[in-house]
């Protein structure tokens, strides 16, 4: 029994040491942000697009076609949901946002699947025509409207309702405020237990509609690819589609609904941060979460919860950054301790200059912690980024990708 | 390869601009605008003496920066980060290169080295990063290009900063006279139009050091093999990481060069609004020219050509971001019919050999 959790900790050293230490270093009252329910329900709100995206990805890569263009269908998403939310209100905007990524899904699997052109050629050319025509459709459509440029929309009409649950996070009822049982815990200060409290509030108090129905997606998704004939058959095309095709799927059929699917959630990743963020769209505003949310997808080893996990750990990481960049100055601290973990564990391994390395870069960030008391605000924006590196290079290794990922199928050709 | 397969493989980039031209003619019928006079318009306005110096102008930094793309492609290599790691070389070359002054020919080519050697250190992390840890390079690359875009501004304004000056947005200090790349005007004897920039010559040589690298060392056989066929490859004895950090290496050395172009000819500092999104273009480019020298150079131009021209529409009432339309639709196009194309040669060639065993 104790040598099980000690192997389990074992493996898991990459997860369970940066989440202790960020434990123990929260409770600094300069560091607190960084388990506040604050800053896990902004967390929530920022990685709800990133687990969209994965998703997205799981749907597209499951039939075996890679998908680079997330990054250009959640652009179309955040275009035509603030065109949508601005001429018929929120939620009319949300789904045509995802009817706008669902399309730059189709035109991605007529090339790739109709056309066989390499899928991350064809990814990389969405991406650009995705910014090409969204730019072109703001300005057409929004000429004479104030508050509108060539770069920016105006803001929606309408809005999508937020619900706090009573009595767990003091929700009202009848307009009553009720107990606040997790909120009291938190604000008791106690280690761990309030930290833990703060991160159920998150989810539990001004929590938007439109996050509960992406959430709900997870679930939705594991049971349509992993308990549905049409999912066994989708999954089938990527292991293996020459045994596909001989037993009578329709491979090509399969693989238009992954990547369509695929672009109806890039979709929704993008219009859910107009109408559940900014209000407006803002050419640029993706950011690169198309791409993140590939990395969570990798991460989450291309399983719905496992990308809920990664998601959440990139929301995590930009809530920090948007709320408060103290926090993140106390992140170096605790890369600083995870890496120097690391140089015990090489020199365990005898890998002498992998744990050299590490103890100059330890070294380095506490250097650096001890030297200033604030990150730079360009440093800040980047650290999502920087977080899918660091995140991937110690994830990447154990990952199952399908078969014939990436592989274009032609029928009636054996490959 | 036979004449008639020859035709064929022209005649792709052809029906995919004459398709694009024709996806935006019923574009701008719906906004209410005339094709026609549109296109006459932008062609009458780019073929005039100042734009085409303008558009080839343009030009050099998208060829160089499909080069740096194609270097990659050529073994399946995807480089998506030439846009951050032009940008960082720039910053550092600038501001290096106005630290000092020494004769002119010298000063530039220090410059370069440096853009170069930065440039490429910056895309060794992806090829590290893919041969190491197993990061696809399309994914490290875009994350590079967002932690170089945050370093650049904190360096811009923090360590590069020109010191002492009222000019209130940071920038670096201006290249000395002998940083700057003199114009081509009095050679090719263009008296009243704007600076042709002396670049040009270095991304045409650019275009045959890569036509050498590619098509004429082991380095560039082993790109290729390994593009066309990665067992293959492998079997034959090519180390396939060494070779992911070399092609990662000598792309970014190519994506040195972008920014370099703009910066020693016109901009002689770097500044906020240096001119960015020339790496993403430039994958544009490669697509289009199918990586080849010739073919990127004419992408390059048609680009810079439709960036150019598209320039005065905005006076005519129509949105000159038809222009971006434009290239994109091109961009797909192009990658369905060039496969198309490839399909059909193929067939071609496998008909004509089994006609041949059978005489």
């Amino acid at each position: 029994m104790i040598k099980n959790i000690y192997s389990f900790i074992l493996k898991r050293y990459v997860v369970i040491t940066p989440l202790l230490l960020v434990l123990i270093v929260a409770q600094r009252e300069e560091y607190s942000q960084l388990t506040t329910s604050g800053t896990f329900g902004s967390a929530i709100r920022l990685a709800i697009p990133i687990m969209l995206a994965g998703l997205g990805g799981l749907f597209s890569e499951k039939t075996g076609v890679v998908n680079i263009g997330l990054e250009g269908m959640m652009i179309m998403g955040t275009w035509f949901g603030a065109w949508g939310g601005f001429t018929y209100g929120a939620w009319q905007g949300v789904f045509i946002g995802m009817l706008g990524g669902a399309l730059f899904g189709f035109i991605h699997a007529i090339a790739t699947v109709s056309f066989q052109v390499d899928h991350i050629v064809s990814g990389v050319a969405i991406n650009i025509l995705a910014a090409g025509v969204a730019r072109f459709l703001n300005v057409i459509s929004f000429e004479d409207i104030a508050y509108a440029s060539s770069t920016a929309s105006p803001r929606i009409t309408g809005e999508i309702g937020k619900m706090t649950v009573p009595f767990l996070a003091g929700g009202p009822i009848n307009d009553e405020e009720t107990f606040n049982l997790f909120g009291n815990i938190e604000n008791l200060d106690i280690f761990l237990i309030s930290d833990f409290a703060g991160f159920i509030l998150g989810f539990l108090s001004n929590i938007s509609y439109l996050t509960i129905f992406a959430l709900a997606i997870v679930p939705f998704s594991l049971f349509i690819l992993w308990h549905t004939p049409i999912g066994l058959q989708m999954r089938s095309v990527g292991e293996y589609p020459t045994g596909s095709e001989s037993l009578g799927v329709n491979v090509y059929l399969m693989k238009y609904i992954g990547v369509t699917i695929s672009g109806a959630l890039s979709g929704l990743a993008g219009a859910y941060l107009v109408i559940g963020g900014t209000g407006i769209y803002l050419e640029g505003q993706t950011g690169g979460r198309g791409f993140i949310g590939l990395a969570s997808m990798l991460f989450g080893n291309y399983k719905p919860f496992g990308i809920l996990m990664g998601s959440g750990l990139f929301g995590f990481a930009d809530a920090l950054q948007l709320r408060s960049p103290q926090a993140v100055h106390g992140l170096l601290i605790v890369i600083s301790i995870f890496l120097f973990v690391l140089v015990l564990k090489t020199l365990f391994e005898k890998k002498y200059t992998q744990s050299l390395i590490s103890l100059l870069f330890s070294g380095a960030f506490l250097i650096w912690f001890l030297n200033s008391t604030t990150i730079p605000n360009q440093f800040v924006y980047f650290t999502p980024h920087i977080t899918t590196l660091i995140v991937l290079s110690f994830a990447n290794q154990r990952i199952k990708l399908p078969e014939k990922i990436g592989v274009p199928y032609k029928k009636g050709e054996l490959t | 390869m036979k004449l008639r397969l020859r035709i064929a493989s022209f005649s792709a980039p052809i029906i995919a601009l004459s398709i694009a031209f024709g996806l935006s003619s019923l574009i701008l019928l719906f906004i209410g605008k005339d094709p026609i006079e549109t296109f006459r318009i932008m062609f009458e306005y780019g073929i005039k003496g100042k734009s085409i110096v303008s558009i080839i102008n343009r030009s050099i930094p998208l060829y160089i920066s499909a080069i740096a793309v194609a270097v990659g492609f050529k073994m399946g290599l995807f480089n998506i980060g030439v846009e951050g790691q032009y940008l960082v070389a720039s910053l550092i070359a600038a501001f290096i290169g106005s630290q000092f002054s020494i004769i002119t020919p010298i000063h530039i080519l220090f410059i370069i080295i440096i853009a170069i050697a930065c440039s490429a250190m910056w895309a060794a992390i992806a090829g590290y990063l893919k041969v190491k840890k197993g990061i696809h390079e399309v994914i490290s690359t875009i994350m590079l290009n967002y932690i170089g875009t945050g370093l650049i501004a904190y360096g811009l304004t923090n360590v590069f900063d020109e010191a002492g000056s009222d000019y209130e947005l940071p920038r670096t200090p201006e290249l000395p006279e002998s940083g700057q790349m003199p114009a081509l005007n009095n050679l090719f004897r263009l008296d009243d139009l704007q600076d042709l920039h002396g670049f040009l010559f270095v991304a045409i040589a650019a275009g045959i050091f890569y036509y050498w690298l590619v098509w004429k060392t082991t380095l560039g056989f082993d790109l290729r093999i390994t593009g066309a066929n990665p067992v293959a490859a492998k079997f034959s004895g090519i180390n396939p990481n060494r070779l992911i950090i070399v092609a990662m290496v000598t792309s970014g050395g190519f994506a040195g060069l972008v920014g370099l172009g703009p910066l020693l000819g016109y901009f002689h500092r770097f500044t906020i609004d240096f001119p960015t999104g020339l790496g993403f273009a430039g994958i544009a480019v490669a697509l289009l020219g199918r990586n080849h020298p010739f073919g990127m150079g004419i992408g390059a131009l048609l680009f810079a050509f439709l960036e150019r021209s598209s320039q005065i529409l905005d006076l005519n009432d129509v949105p000159k971001e038809i222009e971006r339309m434009l290239q994109a639709f091109i961009l797909l196009i192009v990658v369905v019919f060039y496969e198309i194309i490839r399909r059909f040669i193929v067939k071609q060639q496998v008909k004509d050999a089994s006609k041949k065993v059978e005489t």
